[in-house]
């Protein structure tokens, strides 16, 4: 459901990035206005920046190698920092890390800002880095990352395989943050899609008002492990919040 | 010449292996995790990167061949030699936080690795902390992936003796927390010493 009065609305063109503090129980909906979009996706905890998101972490507390509602973004703290409430996709990567400049160069060759102006060729890192600095976090703080709408499978030997097609355009994510969340995203092509051309796409930023989760809630039931965490979050909030 | 250190079950070690050397971590008793961190020893900012290491050979399990990648995408060290078979980059690290999520609430109170990496990062020549813990390696242990997306802490495919040899490409500083876990099958419900050796 698109909401019909969102709080901030903005479209990232290109290899866009963009940060900012999404307090507890608002949505934050990301659609792939093209068809093939990847956002890579950082969280960090807004009042604690040293808790972050953390990939093993959410991985191994539901038993699942790829993120799709209705699972949740665990941090290194044993809480949750989001839980997918909507997704039209149902595969979402976080194994494969994102591009940096070396790689590049290497897939879509040279295109610096002197030749092509806004149209040159940015990475990930470059993205991560930068939105990361104006929170006062930094490299220590760039660890592996979410990379939504984008789909990458193991064999029985775990050599991996991108799935191109994976997000059509129309496609969207919704995440509902379960503690007050800064988020540092950008639109960089995922690090492993074999697409020889580097392709500008466009994705859609609504961010809408709601409520923290009930104790029904699919996200929280979907894992015993989920609820747990829910349950951390409520004590942090209890013993934090004046 | 070569030094050795037997590493006890739930301790940490830290060490610093110049470009060139040789490090073999050996399961003594079978089916015990050793979860390893990697650091640049110029530059502690620069680490191993679990998803670098993934994305660099497109492949999930490390194992002889196996370029272990830092932060900066820069070659950490290399596999040279592996009598396991495959080692883990997706399983973290076990923390006291993350046991009351896995398991219950009540097993915080059980040692974990992250508090080892705490006390071992704290004493190394450049104090760390915990934003430079970041996704580790898991010697010895197992968590297969299906095709499906499934995700599981498996049984050890290790056994005593068994070993893995990695040879440096630049001056590192490793990290290791000889896993206490009790919780999983990842130390065989038993977990017991991991001997180092440089070379």
């Amino acid at each position: 459901m698109t909401s019909l009065n969102p709080i901030f609305r903005r479209t990232l063109t290109g290899a866009g990035m963009w940060s900012g503090i999404i307090s507890r129980g608002k949505r934050l909906r990301l659609t792939d206005l093209s068809g093939g979009a990847n956002v890579g996706m950082l969280l960090y905890h807004a009042a604690e920046r040293q808790e972050r998101y953390n990939m093993p972490d959410t991985l191994k507390g539901q038993h699942i190698f790829y993120l799709r509602e209705p699972y949740c973004l665990h941090s290194d703290m044993g809480r949750l920092l989001a839980s997918i409430t909507s997704d039209s996709v149902g595969w979402h990567d976080t194994v494969c890390g994102h591009s940096n400049a070396a790689l590049v160069l290497k897939k879509y060759g040279g295109n610096n800002y002197q030749d092509a102006r806004n149209d040159w060729n940015r990475n990930a890192r470059d993205c991560f880095l930068i939105e990361l600095c104006k929170w006062g976090l930094g490299k220590k703080d760039l660890v592996p990352n979410l990379n939504l709408f984008s789909k990458v499978v193991a064999d029985e030997a775990g050599n991996l395989s991108f799935v191109p097609g994976n997000s059509k355009p129309g496609d969207h994510i919704e995440l509902r943050f379960e503690l007050d969340t800064l988020v540092v995203l950008n639109t960089c092509q995922h690090p492993l899609d074999p697409h020889p051309a580097y392709r500008p796409t466009e994705v859609e930023l609504q961010v809408s008002g709601g409520s923290p989760p009930s104790p029904d809630d699919p996200s929280l039931l979907i894992r015993p492990e989920n609820f747990r965490a829910h349950e951390n979050n409520e004590t942090f909030l209890a013993l934090s919040r004046p | 010449m070569s030094q050795k250190h037997v590493i006890p079950a739930g301790d940490w070690w830290v060490h610093e292996i110049k470009e060139g050397g040789t490090l073999r971590i050996t399961d003594l008793e079978g089916n015990q995790a050793a979860d390893t961190l990697f650091f640049s020893a110029a530059d502690p900012t620069e680490r191993y990167s679990a998803d670098q290491t993934i994305q660099e050979q497109a492949s999930l399990y490390l194992t002889t061949g196996t370029r272990l990648m830092s932060t900066e995408g820069n070659v950490m060290l290399e596999i040279t030699e592996d009598t396991c078979g495959r080692h883990d980059t997706l399983g973290g690290a076990c923390s006291r936080e993350s046991n009351t999520m896995r398991y219950a609430h009540d097993k915080e109170c059980m040692h974990a690795c992250r508090d080892s990496f705490i006390r071992g990062a704290q004493e190394w020549n450049v104090e760390l902390t915990k934003r430079d813990i970041t996704c580790n390696i898991n010697f010895f242990m197992n968590v297969p992936v299906s095709p499906d997306g499934g995700l599981s802490f498996a049984d050890g495919i290790s056994a005593p003796g068994r070993y893995v040899e990695m040879v440096a490409r630049m001056d590192v500083v490793c990290l290791i927390s000889n896993c206490p876990q009790l919780n999983n099958p990842c130390n065989g419900w038993n977990p017991t010493p991991v001997e180092v050796s440089i070379s």
